[in-house]
């Protein structure tokens, strides 16, 4: 087990060596760099070339590819992502309050989706081929269907309409006020929970009738054990694993991914900040936000595969 | 033309594939009635883009300052937004657009997701585990990220929209069509078809690529729901289709917000078209996916 770990933690490098390059030779394909978006953006276009070449000197960019890349794989190697080469502060600062309201958003969001999903999943299953598994199936479709951002201007509109009430528009993180901070976020947790319980709905249904027909289900109904106490003692457990692996996927996903429903929320999360960056090529920004989703996703992938061999007895991996 | 016993003979064959394939239709709409509701929605939206010069009662890119974010009524059915646009014609147009990034973003991604797979799996060894290596990278990103730095690239537009969608979908599709290519390659056929001299060309085009068929149909249906979805994000954030084009994102964009409270049928009406046609193709894909593939059938 250990050195099957191992394997996999070693497996990562590779992977996010790949990541590395792949955005760092795609963000110089994208036409312009962050002196010209400045320059241009500040509507300063006879701005000199000298001025702007002495600007791409400071940043580095005016170094051959290789040597820009072999710079920043070093200062990630120390763990130091180097400095927004808009703002010119150190990555980590800009992240840090930005990375907390999108964990947030996105536990909450998960946590929505799982609530969603176990319940009606095992519902679904129980009543197979009735009108309740049609309409639950309908229900998790709809919400595969509706774009959460529109579900999210639906929330606010109605919520204007109906109560003349707004959620607050502006990030208190959680511990200077709770009460501020969920009153805002619980509403894009919704609208994205919603969507992303649908996967897992379904998940649930499938793995729950398949359980249901196990011998060991049919031997506790045998005994006469109540079907509640079947449900949860034994048919759950063996069925959840999947759910819970689907949604814990997602969940890398909901950290940078989020990026219209943020917009419509005017959450300032890391979707906002991705979009940002690419507006300004910034760089050294998007690189350290694409690194640090994928390196979520792959953790998350790692830490989903050992508990499948911690929980499950019958998965061993060597 | 004489009428010579063959032709009519070829006539009647025609005619009986021809019930044959209406007789499939309505046994899948019999068996699945939740696939047949999405076939139909989909259908309407099809006609609806076909016929939008017709069907459409004002001209989607008139503007009319006069009647500026009017509510819905006799002249404009469902009101019209900022500039005065009608959005009903809007919407018309709009399944124009989203059907266009869709189909095109859903075709692109699965024809080079297909050939990468199945590449994949037929060459095996050092190939597969460098192809598989590289989808790996690509799945670490989010796919709205990708498709964001795609968009960067390009830049915007219906063409580069339905590349920057696509990008994304291959690799998602190469690892499903991979999976079954692994198994179509261990056929006899396959062996044969090796044994005859036939070029890898050949072997992955002609005897493997069709043996997968229904897992990469089942694919570009899902594809497409999710394709719609992404135009729609995308244009919302100005990096997809731009104005004036008619698109279903586009329309929810900024004034829709800005307005919500007074006009709300601009951003309740475009929401509704999307969320109908890939719920649509969802339901279509769902059922598809059950009626094709016995393999991934769930009880």
């Amino acid at each position: 087990m250990a050195f099957y770990i191992l394997k996999r933690l070693l497996a990562m490098i590779p992977t996010l060596i790949g990541v590395a390059v792949l955005i760092f030779l795609l963000l110089r394909v994208v036409p312009g760099d962050v002196v010209e978006a400045r320059y241009i953006g500040e509507g300063s276009v006879f701005q000199s070339q000298e001025l702007m070449d002495i600007e791409r000197k400071k940043l580095g960019l005016d170094q051959p590819l290789w040597n820009q890349f072999v710079t920043w794989m070093w200062g990630i190697v120390r763990l130091d992502f180097g400095l927004s080469m808009w703002t010119g502060s150190p990555i980590t600062e800009e992240i840090e309050l930005r990375f907390a309201l999108s964990l947030q958003l996105a536990l909450m969001a998960s946590t929505v989706a799982t609530l969603l999903a176990i319940p009606l999943g095992i519902l679904a299953a129980l009543k197979q081929d009735t009108w309740v598994d049609y309409a639950v199936r309908v229900f998790s479709i709809a919400g595969l269907a509706m774009p959460s951002f529109w579900l999210g201007i639906l929330m606010i509109l109605s919520m204007l309409i109906f109560f003349h009430w707004l959620p607050p528009m502006v990030f208190t993180p959680l511990w200077v006020n709770p009460w501020e901070n969920l009153a805002q976020l619980i509403w894009p947790a919704l609208a994205v929970g919603y969507r992303y319980s649908a996967v897992g709905t379904r998940m649930m249904r499938s793995a729950m009738l398949e359980v249901l027909r196990e011998d060991y289900i049919r031997t506790a109904r045998a005994k006469g054990l109540w079907l509640k106490m079947i449900l949860a003692r034994h048919a759950l457990k063996n069925a959840i694993l999947p759910v819970l692996t689907i949604i814990s996927l997602e969940f890398a996903f909901l950290l940078g991914g989020l990026v219209v429903t943020e917009q419509v929320f005017n959450l300032n999360g890391l979707g906002m900040l991705f979009v940002e960056g690419i507006a300004r090529r910034d760089y050294t920004l998007i690189q350290a936000l694409v690194m640090l989703v994928a390196s979520a996703f792959l953790v998350v992938n790692f830490v989903v595969d050992i508990a499948y061999a911690w929980l499950d007895p019958r998965i061993r991996y060597r | 033309m004489a009428v010579t016993p063959q032709t009519v003979d070829e006539l009647t064959r025609a005619e009986k594939a021809r019930s044959r394939w209406i007789a499939a239709v309505l046994d899948f709409a019999r068996q699945r009635p939740l696939g047949a509701i999405g076939g139909v929605i989909i259908l309407v939206m099809v006609v609806m883009a076909a016929t939008a010069d017709f069907v459409a009662p004002i001209d989607p890119l008139a503007t009319d300052y006069g009647a500026m974010l009017s509510a819905p009524g006799a002249e404009h059915w469902l009101g019209t937004d900022a500039y005065g646009r009608d959005v009903l014609s809007r919407m018309i147009y709009g399944s124009r657009t989203a059907l266009m990034v869709g189909l095109g973003a859903s075709l692109i991604g699965s024809v080079f997701g297909a050939v990468i797979g199945v590449a994949s799996a037929y060459f095996g060894g050092r190939v597969d585990l460098v192809v598989q290596r590289i989808m790996d990278v690509f799945f670490a990103f989010p796919v709205i990220i990708l498709a964001l730095a795609v968009v960067a690239i390009l830049g915007t537009g219906v063409g580069n929209v339905i590349l920057a969608i696509a990008t994304p979908m291959v690799p998602r599709c190469a690892r499903v069509v991979r999976s079954s290519a692994l198994a179509v390659r261990e056929m006899p056929y396959i062996d044969a078809a090796r044994a005859a001299g036939f070029g890898h060309r050949r072997i992955i085009l002609r005897h493997m690529l069709p043996n997968v068929m229904a897992p990469l149909l089942i694919m570009a249906t899902a594809f497409l729901g999710e394709a719609i979805l992404l135009e729609a994000s995308l244009s919302f954030l100005g990096l997809g289709v731009t104005e004036p084009t008619a698109a279903w994102g586009l329309m929810l964009r900024g004034a829709a917000v800005e307005f919500a409270e007074s006009a709300p049928w601009m951003a309740v009406f475009p929401g509704l078209a999307i969320s109908l046609a890939v719920f649509g193709f969802n339901l279509l894909g769902d059922s598809l996916r059950d009626a094709l593939d016995p393999k991934l059938r769930i009880q």
